[in-house]
């Protein structure tokens, strides 16, 4: 509502002061072209204010309009939302959308889809989509879940919590490789694969023999064996009554020992300031080529948990990529590329490397590479020069 | 930068004689030399110079001098950056609202950058009516304004086997706390119609870890809230933009961000997070599941490893933090011995239900070591364990729900250390 009065106030007082000059010049001696100029900005500016003037009353009319009619019109009552009635908000979910995301599985098999798959076919799957990650055999590759083995370790040490030795339920396998898995590639499997899957990782926890093809049909013969060994949370029993007790406030005890400290073991992450500090001062002594190579160096490590660069790197979840700038594309020995890379021919020129890192999937359709891309040309340009400082 | 000196400076003679003429002064100046405080004589850039106008910072963000004040990650915790979790630097903050920007991030599957007109809300299952929100949808329920803790299961779970990490951010920085605004789930759920069997709700994301979890119905209509705002503005895209699930109380993985759907059902799901995860291990190799609410559980903020006690002895604050899922914190202990002795510290800030309690206790330190502990006492009478004791019933292997008291060593510099102590 403020807006368009003080608007108008602006038209009509630029006018004004046009008009004032327009008399000024008007009452002075100069050569006639001068006041010919003059008269004529004189009438623009008072035809400014005629146009102005019109404003304000088409304003006012519009105003006396609405006037006119809230007095003709009752207000609205706001009467207060009747909430036992429902707001009749939403709409119906049509099957076709419920089928779309309702895909949980449960323990009773409620959710499963028709579908059927073998160990074989499951090894061949999750060495393909998989193993980059879990281990051929589902002993894990870095600090990526362990999947296999780990039985009789739950009261160890060192527990090892795998399907075979801690998870309850098959249906968990089944639904989460469904949903979430391949890391990066979500929902890309089939029902088969997962059914296939599901049969591998039987067969690795040594659960089924490798002739086994687990279906919908045959899925809740399959009992996994922590199933009895979860209980219901008793803390209210069993921790609340011990714990609610007036503490001791004075004299507590004759003394106290440091028994542990936390700096011997020495794994609290640096304090990242000092260290971008440090960074800051090395690129501004060099020279600025190195500079990108830095910058790229901080961008490299949305990388590093898949790729490895410098002395001793090996194939991770993805290929080392020492050297990789102008090397053949799907080249290095060792490592599991998708199709797409195996097929594609060429090299990794920085052009083509450039298009990659802007949009993976995009570039590279059926490539393995779970990551979304660089949003800006700059970044990529750090990167590769980054990675051209590894031979 | 070139520093301006303008006026004169004061000369040895005239500060002894303004130092002679208050005691107070005396101590106080006892940092500055005979020329005086540069900081006072001296004129600063920003006493005559002018600022940056209103439409250079059209959302603001905290002071240059503030830039260390930042969530921080473990590297070596997790397989890799996407799939892992970042920690609020609780030793920087104070009062009880964590800052949106500073909020502790954990994500299966990357931050889902969803557009909120393409964004969907479902429910279905064991309903009346299955259902279908947009985001304007949403917008006309009733709404409320709720100041939550979220506290992931797994905060201090580090800290079973021993003393790990050095610094409250990273034992504790699995916590914040927000106002939220959202509609109750009641409401939605009651739009629906749940169907008399419907006795558990399962929440999904529309991220691509396709986060799911198993909340019985009780809860779903007591105080749930499906939330659109934090602090005022709209979530952050790492906290679930443009809806998350709000589950007071309980193990933050159940507020389902981004939330898409909410199925009705007879049973739990016994998904991935309610089973391979999420789960209490005992010494015996049995596993309690289900393990919900957070128990009452406090710590101390300052000083601690990665805020020190700078300024020497004399007059110290130290502050911390306490919480319960099962109501408020009306008592906070404190002992700087060990345990010898403890004293109650002074609560101050709103006291509200499920949310996080500001305490302090001032004191006169003498420059001698401390040994720093806090005890949360909650509304229902239950307090906060020692470690030995959580050790006793739970064994080593939980990873999470640890609730047990954290001790901090002070030396006579005013370092912190994470130490146990008998």
């Amino acid at each position: 509502m403020s807006k368009s009065p003080n608007g108008l106030y602006t038209v009509l007082g630029i006018a004004g002061i046009g008009v004032g000059i327009g008399v000024a010049v008007n009452s002075s001696n100069h050569q006639s072209d001068v006041i010919e100029t003059a008269q004529a900005t004189a009438q623009a500016a008072e035809d400014r204010a005629a146009a102005a003037q019109a404003a304000i009353a088409d304003t006012q009319a519009a105003a006396t309009d609405l006037i006119n009619t809230l007095a003709a019109q009752p207000l609205s009552t706001g009467a207060p939302v009747a909430e036992t009635a429902g707001f009749g908000l939403g709409r119906d979910a049509l099957p076709v959308e419920i089928a779309a995301w309702d895909i949980d599985v449960r323990p009773d098999g409620a959710g499963l889809p028709a579908g059927s798959g073998d160990v074989w076919t499951g090894e061949e799957v999750f060495v393909e989509k998989c193993a980059m990650c879990h281990g051929d055999f589902g002993e894990a590759v870095g600090r990526w879940p362990v999947l296999a083995g780990g039985h009789n370790t739950l009261s160890d040490e060192d527990p090892v919590k795998t399907i075979g030795s801690y998870w309850p339920y098959l249906s968990t396998v089944y639904d989460y490789i469904n949903r979430a898995m391949p890391f990066g590639m979500a929902q890309s499997l089939t029902n088969d694969e997962v059914y296939a899957i599901t049969a591998y990782l039987l067969y690795v926890n040594d659960l089924v023999d490798d002739d086994f093809e687990l279906s919908n049909e045959n899925f809740l013969e399959v009992r996994l064996p922590n199933e009895p060994n979860f209980f219901m949370d008793d803390r209210a029993t069993a921790e609340y009554p011990i714990f609610s007790v007036e503490p001791c406030m004075e004299n507590c005890k004759d003394s106290v020992e440091i028994t542990m400290h936390a700096s011997v073991l020495d794994v609290t992450p640096e304090d990242e300031n000092a260290a971008q500090e440090d960074a800051t001062v090395v690129a501004a002594a060099a020279e600025p080529e190195v500079d990108l190579a830095a910058e790229g160096e901080a961008l490299f490590r949305q990388c590093k948990s898949c790729h490895q660069v410098g002395d001793g790197a090996g194939n991770g979840v993805g290929p080392h990529l020492n050297g990789v700038v102008d090397r053949p594309i799907g080249s290095v020995d060792g490592f599991r590329y998708s199709n797409t890379l195996l097929d594609v021919g060429g090299e990794w020129s920085a052009d083509v490397l450039g298009a990659f890192l802007a949009d993976p999937r995009g570039a590279m359709p059926g490539t393995k590479m779970a990551f979304r891309g660089l949003r800006s040309q700059e970044e990529i340009d750090a990167i590769i020069a980054y990675l051209a400082t590894f031979e | 930068m070139t520093k301006i000196y303008k006026g004169m400076k004061p000369t040895r003679r005239s500060f002894l004689t303004g130092a002679a003429a208050s005691g107070v002064a005396m101590v106080s100046a006892k940092a500055a030399n005979a020329e005086g405080d540069p900081a006072i004589i001296n004129k600063q850039e920003w006493n005559q110079y002018l600022g940056e106008g209103v439409d250079a910072r059209p959302y603001g963000m905290p002071s240059q001098f503030e830039s260390h004040v930042r969530r921080q990650d473990v590297p070596w915790l997790t397989a890799d950056p996407v799939s892992s979790v970042n920690f609020t630097p609780l030793h920087e903050l104070d009062g009880i609202i964590t800052p949106n920007g500073l909020c502790f991030e954990r994500h299966h599957a990357g931050i889902a950058e969803v557009d909120p007109a393409e964004h969907r809300l479902m429910i279905n299952g064991l309903v009346d009516r299955p259902l279908v929100f947009t985001m304007e949808d949403l917008m006309r329920f009733p709404r409320e304004n709720h100041v939550y803790f979220l506290e992931c299961a797994a905060n201090t779970g580090m800290e079973w086997a021993g003393a790990q990490l050095n610094g409250c951010q990273f034992t504790h920085g699995m916590i914040h706390n927000v106002m939220y605004t959202g509609v109750p789930l009641r409401l939605l759920l009651q739009e629906a119609g749940v169907k008399t069997t419907g006795k558990w709700i399962m929440p999904e994301g529309a991220d691509a870890s396709g986060m799911t979890r198993s909340i019985p119905i009780e809860k779903a209509l007591d105080d749930c809230l499906v939330a659109f705002k934090m602090n005022g503005e709209a979530l952050r895209p790492e906290q679930g933009y443009p809806v998350r699930l709000v589950v007071p109380g309980w193990e933050g993985n159940m507020w389902i961000k981004w939330l898409r759907r909410i199925e009705v059902g007879d049973q739990p799901w016994h998904h991935r997070e309610e089973t391979s995860k999420y789960t209490d291990l005992l010494a015996d190799g049995q596993a309690r599941r289900f393990t919900w609410e957070m128990d009452a559980k406090s710590v101390i903020t300052s000083p601690s490893p990665q805020a020190p006690i700078t300024q020497g002895p004399g007059p110290l604050v130290i502050t911390g933090v306490a919480w319960s899922g099962r109501g408020t914190i009306p008592r906070v202990d404190v002992t700087i011995d060990g345990g010898i002795t403890w004293q109650q510290a002074r609560m101050s800030g709103p006291s509200l239900n499920k949310s996080m309690h500001r305490f302090y206790l001032d004191v006169e330190w003498d420059g001698k070591p401390m040994l720093l502990q806090s005890r949360a006492h909650d509304s229902t009478g239950y307090v906060q364990p020692t470690k030995e004791q959580l050790r006793h019933v739970r064994g080593e292997n939980s990873i999470y729900h640890n609730n047990s008291i954290q001790t901090w060593a002070v030396n006579e510099k005013g370092e912190a250390e994470n130490v146990e102590i008998s």
